[in-house]
């Protein structure tokens, strides 16, 4: 266990470490800018930022600042710290992920399930349909045909912003839909695999209730792919989407991690990267973990080979 | 038959009535005696559309950071329903002979918090703009005031910059030379004034809106980041009674088609930026608007690479699109065809006519015969041994369908094949373009202040937005005796000039495509918003007819 | 219960074949895909959908040299025109014909799809395979790679790669093999964590079968299901992400266009030209739908289960 702490701990800074190298390789810096800066500004700039520092310091000082969880000021939005920009944005998108993350396992799960219980009946093939149908278009259209229809067309929601509960509404829909169509056919293709397993064939000759066979042998062995699918699909969700938030206007975390890259803004992409890390690998040992309680013979930290 | 004459007839009325209401400007003084008061607060809901990066007056860039602070505001001067700077802090002033000293009279005006605004606070926002500590951006804007240049580039210092507060009310500025054009710039933000007792105080002080400080015809209430932007009436402004609004609301919403929903639910009142394939549909229903834009559309051509280092080659390409399609059907919003490279509306010397009427146009849109000829006097009679060329443009559907258009057009008319578009994310495209390893890039250009000097001198040599590397030494010359020239005549008389030689034999270093317009939606009971063709907009006399 | 790996290695010994022979398979590798074949063929949705990607196929790698008009022929007289005789899917906002465009632009989708497909079924599935198979400090390493990978920000790599390299489909295709089995591998490895403890795999290897022939004989075609669905549900996100790494930069210049490309310029018009967003989102559905079809058809006839006489 510890040393896969260790190994965490190094991935992340192997993250932060590239994306250091990635960030100043791109072309066009934070103040390159459609009409060109005077030198003796651009000159300024860089100095407040400490981006006329030779590369290596820059590299230690932004580890420094890692390390003290202080990303420092935001190159673009010159009145806030990139800690502010997370604070703000980061529990408006993990509300609305955790919203939209519930809701796809919720109903995922369960349609998978019944769909693997009545194999190539028509409750599989519709559910499956759809679910085929449902991933076939990317979320902007998903989105953008929600607002058309259910704040436009029928007025039952706001188009768009954040506040009330209501505003939930269609953007958690159009973020679960995806993730929901997955789980339901991950859980499906597992249930299908796991029931004509010799142990349930077993439980069923041993004339156990249907009931008992599902929700105690197979039910547990099949959620395995789910899980794996559900470890970063939280941490992906909870720190917001890009897409969803700026379709439906929310001020969350997501639109940061896009729009940092697009800006040049290199304390900003180094603090959200960083957050997004810490929180992956932290959902990923989650995962794992889960493994050996859904099945106790699984062991990650199995070192006989 | 007879009704649905009628009808029509009434539709083309309304639209009439609707795009007229759009082109206007404005209407400063609403008939104040019909108006019944208001039970309801007046509210307005403008959809500003992406969070501003600042509220620091010093520190701003764009468009959308000036429209958040020309709501709590107000610099010396404000431009005014016809696009001239009236009275704003300062009642009044007197200019040197010469052009080069201003001297300004404050009236009494009060912060939000309570301070009066002085001169101190003005002399104090300028010279905080230009320290080389505070970084800002747009210092530059500050360089005609008198060694404010020097002391930005850390040459000079802060005690030589042209700016003084004699007393609490009166302040003085030098300028490094004549500016026709700088009481307009002092209602520009970099020009407004600071709250000085509070900056010392709280250098942040413009992170929130709790702490921030109001002086213009509202004060801000409420910042919620990427959300909303909230200000209400400010009852201690000089010209309160010209204010009819009691609140203005800002959002940022930057998806255009969630946008289009809001106003179309009736969630917002006024949005810009319209979404192209809707354009169509909405100026049927009479919401599109437009209004001047001081900006030209343009492609520049890389002058150091063959074949575009012959000026035939680059000539017979700028004559042989049509603009005319490009206006009409694929950006819509009512640009105009760009035959020249100032864009109209900016004043000329005398009163009358604007720079471009007197400057005229330099070519004919679709010119293809003329286009053949030079391209066989350039070696290539109809397109033969061309070698390929290149489009660069950054993302954008806009782009790409010009680019398309104009892709098709050369091939069509000057039988010029091998043309491939290249597209991209924008800050890799401006790094392009700055290190000059494209052959054709588009670009825009939007003018800084309302004088073609902002269209002209960027193409001096080695200027550092003169991408097509141009060179033309009597040109440069030519922009150095202008900006020292006194007598507004002589001078306008040189920028014309200037315009001549960009589009003379050896020269043509861009192709002009179209005039910008700012289109926007607006419902038609909102009045009185002032739309500045340089960009901002102005809701000081807004209000809303229901 | 007690679980066969509680007993101590000790107790077994691998067996010699030269001695025993070839005990462990009792069929042949032809007649086991012969027998696939034959399985699948009854299937009757899995024909369909391999109908329907054949003919996709076909009409992108024939369809632009029957037409007469190509995809970049612009009429600026007829734009954003509806579905009508001269134009099956109506026109685009210069006027050029959606039908044909997306004929162009399904061979660059197509080519997507399939390049996702292969990149999610070798180097996913192995990885995965052999991290979850071998275990412990191998799969500690191999995992942490994989969290490196989803931690970067690809976009950074993606206007990188733009600036290193020339655009075109080549670009697209780096861009999905850097990032794009991931989610496969820990599907895969999740897979095998489970399936490695199960009694078959001991008695293979107390057979003396060799570990790469149990990883690839025994484990992948154990988790065949997952991988299936995460191969088909990949395809619409490869052919997305396509769409959006042009917008970056990358990919086939304008006027060519994919459907990705397509669509999110169609939802852009939805509601003044509806058609416009429709078509490219039919042609996706319709490619979808195939993939599907094929894909729960092949894992029915590939399940070692229902592999009896």
């Amino acid at each position: 266990m510890v040393r896969r702490l260790i190994s965490m701990v190094l991935a992340v800074w192997v993250i932060a470490t590239i994306t250091f190298l990635l960030m100043h390789s791109v072309p066009g810096g934070p103040f390159s800018r459609d009409k060109a800066l005077p030198p003796a500004i651009i000159r300024n700039l860089e100095a407040r930022y400490h981006l006329d520092w030779p590369l290596w310091k820059q590299y230690v000082y932004q580890m420094y600042n890692i390390l003290r969880w202080d990303f420092g000021p935001s190159m673009k939005y010159e009145s806030r710290s990139v800690n502010q920009i997370i604070r703000d944005g980061f529990p408006i998108s993990a509300r609305l992920g955790a919203v939209a993350v519930a809701l796809s396992i919720m109903v995922g799960l369960p349609v998978g399930i019944i769909s693997a219980l009545r194999h190539n009946r028509w409750q599989d093939n519709v559910a499956m349909g759809l679910a085929t149908l449902g991933v076939a278009l990317p979320s902007y259209v998903v989105a953008a045909l929600f607002v058309y229809v259910f704040a436009l067309k029928l007025g039952w929601f706001p188009s768009s912003l954040w506040g009330t509960p209501k505003h939930y509404v269609l953007p958690a829909l159009a973020l679960a839909g995806f993730p929901m169509a997955f789980i339901a056919r991950l859980a499906r293709s597992s249930m299908l695999e796991v029931l004509q397993q010799d142990y349930i064939r077993t439980a069923r000759a041993k004339g156990l209730s249907e009931r008992v066979v599902i929700y105690r042998h197979a039910l547990k062995n099949s959620l395995i792919p789910v899980v794996t699918y559900i470890g970063p699909l939280i941490a992906n969700v909870f720190t917001g989407s890009f897409v969803i938030e700026r379709m439906f206007g929310i001020p969350g975390l997501g639109r940061h991690f896009i729009t940092s890259i697009y800006n040049r803004d290199y304390t900003t992409i180094m603090g959200t990267t960083v957050f997004y890390s810490v929180f992956l690998v932290i959902m990923i040992l989650v995962t794992d973990l889960t493994y050996a309680l859904i099945d106790p013979r699984i062991s990650i930290a199995d070192e006989r080979k | 038959m007879k009704t649905k004459k009628l009808v029509a007839v009434f539709l083309a009325l309304v639209m009439v009535v609707a795009l007229g209401a759009g082109c206007t400007k404005t209407q400063t003084t609403p008939p104040a005696q019909d108006q019944p008061a208001p039970k309801e607060p007046m509210v307005l809901r403008y959809n500003l559309g992406v969070e501003p990066e600042t509220l620091d007056t010093a520190k701003m860039t764009g468009i959308p950071e000036f429209n958040a602070v020309l709501p709590a505001l107000e610099g010396l001067t404000r431009i005014k329903a016809d696009g001239m700077p009236g009275p704003g802090m300062a009642y009044k002033w007197d200019i040197s002979e010469g052009g080069t000293k201003y001297v300004f009279y404050l009236r009494d005006a009060k912060w939000s918090n309570g301070d009066p605004v002085t001169a101190y606070d003005f002399e104090f926002a300028w010279k905080r703009a230009l320290d080389p500590e505070v970084a800002a951006d747009y210092a530059y804007m500050l360089y005609h005031v008198k060694g404010a240049e020097a002391y930005n580039s850390g040459e000079g210092s802060v005690d030589d910059v042209g700016v003084r507060a004699l007393d609490d009310k009166t302040l003085e500025v030098h300028l490094e030379t004549n500016a026709p054009f700088f009481l307009d710039l002092c209602a520009f933000p970099t020009y407004m004034p600071v709250p000085s007792k509070v900056v010392k105080a709280n250098p942040d002080w413009h992170a929130s809106a709790a702490t921030f400080v109001s002086n213009g015809p509202f004060k801000l209430i409420k910042w919620e980041h990427q959300s909303i932007l909230e200000y209400e009436k400010n009852p201690d402004y000089w010209d309160k009674d010209a204010v009819k609004l009691d609140k203005l609301v800002f959002y940022m919403v930057e998806e255009s088609s969630t946008e289009l929903t809001m106003f179309e639910t009736g969630e917002i009142d006024y949005a810009d930026n319209p979404p192209l394939p809707e354009i169509d549909r909405l100026k049927a229903q009479g919401v599109f608007k437009v209004s001047s834009l001081l900006g030209t559309y343009y492609y520049i051509f890389n002058t150091e690479k063959p074949p575009l280092n012959d000026w035939r080659v680059r000539k017979a390409l700028t004559l042989a699109i049509s603009r005319k399609d490009i206006t009409e059907k694929v950006t819509k919003a009512g640009q105009l065809p760009a035959l020249a490279w100032v864009p109209p509306d900016i004043p000329d010397a005398k009163p009358g006519p604007d720079f471009r009427e007197v400057g005229g146009n330099y070519f004919k849109d679709n010119d293809v015969e003329t286009a053949r000829a030079l391209l066989a006097e350039a070696g290539y009679p109809g397109g033969k041994g061309m070698p390929p060329l290149e489009i660069l443009y950054n993302t954008s559907e806009a782009h790409k369908a010009i680019a398309e258009v104009i892709q098709e057009m050369w091939k069509k008319n000057l039988g010029i094949e091998n043309v491939t578009l290249t597209n991209q994310e924008w800050k890799v495209y401006l790094a392009t373009r700055d290190a000059g390893t494209f052959m054709i890039a588009r670009a825009g250009w939007l003018g800084d202040y309302n004088d073609p000097m902002t269209f002209l001198d960027m193409w001096v040599t080695g200027g550092g937005n003169n991408n097509s590397r141009w060179s033309n030494k009597e040109y440069d010359a030519l922009v150095t005796k202008a900006r020292l020239e006194t007598d507004p005549v002589k001078r306008m008389q040189m920028l014309h000039e200037l315009e001549d030689m960009l589009f003379a034999d050896g020269a043509w270093p861009i192709m002009p495509i179209y005039y910008y317009v700012d289109s926007y939606l607006m419902k038609d009971y909102v009045k009185g918003v002032y739309i500045s063709p340089l960009g901002p907009v102005d809701f000081k006399h807004a209000w809303i007819d229901k | 219960m007690s679980y066969p790996h509680d007993l101590p290695t000790e107790y077994f010994e691998p067996l010699n074949r030269e001695i025993t022979g070839e005990t462990e398979f009792a069929r042949e590798t032809v007649t086991y895909w012969q027998d696939v074949w034959r399985r699948f063929r009854k299937n009757r949705l899995a024909m369909l959908g391999l109908g329907m990607i054949i003919f996709l196929i076909l009409l992108a790698a024939f369809g632009p040299y029957v037409s007469r008009v190509s995809y970049s022929d612009q009429d600026l007289t007829r734009t954003n025109e509806p579905p009508s005789r001269d134009f099956w899917f109506g026109t685009d906002n210069l006027g050029r014909d959606m039908f044909i465009r997306i004929v162009y632009g399904a061979r660059i989708s197509m080519s997507i799809g399939f390049v996702a497909t292969f990149i999610n079924l070798t180097l996913g599935v192995l990885y995965g395979g052999i991290a979850g198979y071998f275990g412990g400090k191998v799969d500690n390493i191999m995992m942490r790679i994989v969290d490196i990978l989803y931690g970067i920000p690809i976009i950074l790599v993606v206007i990188l790669l733009m600036v290193v390299l020339k655009p075109g489909l080549t670009n697209v295709f780096l861009a999905l093999g850097i990032a794009y089995w991931i989610g496969m591998a820990r599907i895969v490895r999740g897979q095998i964590l489970s399936l490695k403890e199960q009694d078959y795999v001991l008695a293979a290897q107390a057979l003396g079968a060799r570990r790469w022939r149990i990883l690839l004989r025994h484990l992948i075609p154990n988790a065949l299901g997952p991988i299936l669905v995460t191969v088909t549900l990949n395809i619409p996100a490869a052919i997305f992400l396509e769409a959006f790494l042009s917008y970056i930069g990358l990919g086939v210049s304008a006027p060519m266009a994919s459907w990705g490309v397509l669509a999110s310029e169609g939802y852009i018009a939805m509601r003044s030209y509806p058609w416009q967003l429709f078509f490219p989102a039919l042609a996706i559905s319709f490619a979808m739908l195939g993939f599907n079809f094929i894909g729960d058809g092949l894992r029915d006839a590939l399940d070692p289960r229902l592999r009896k006489g």
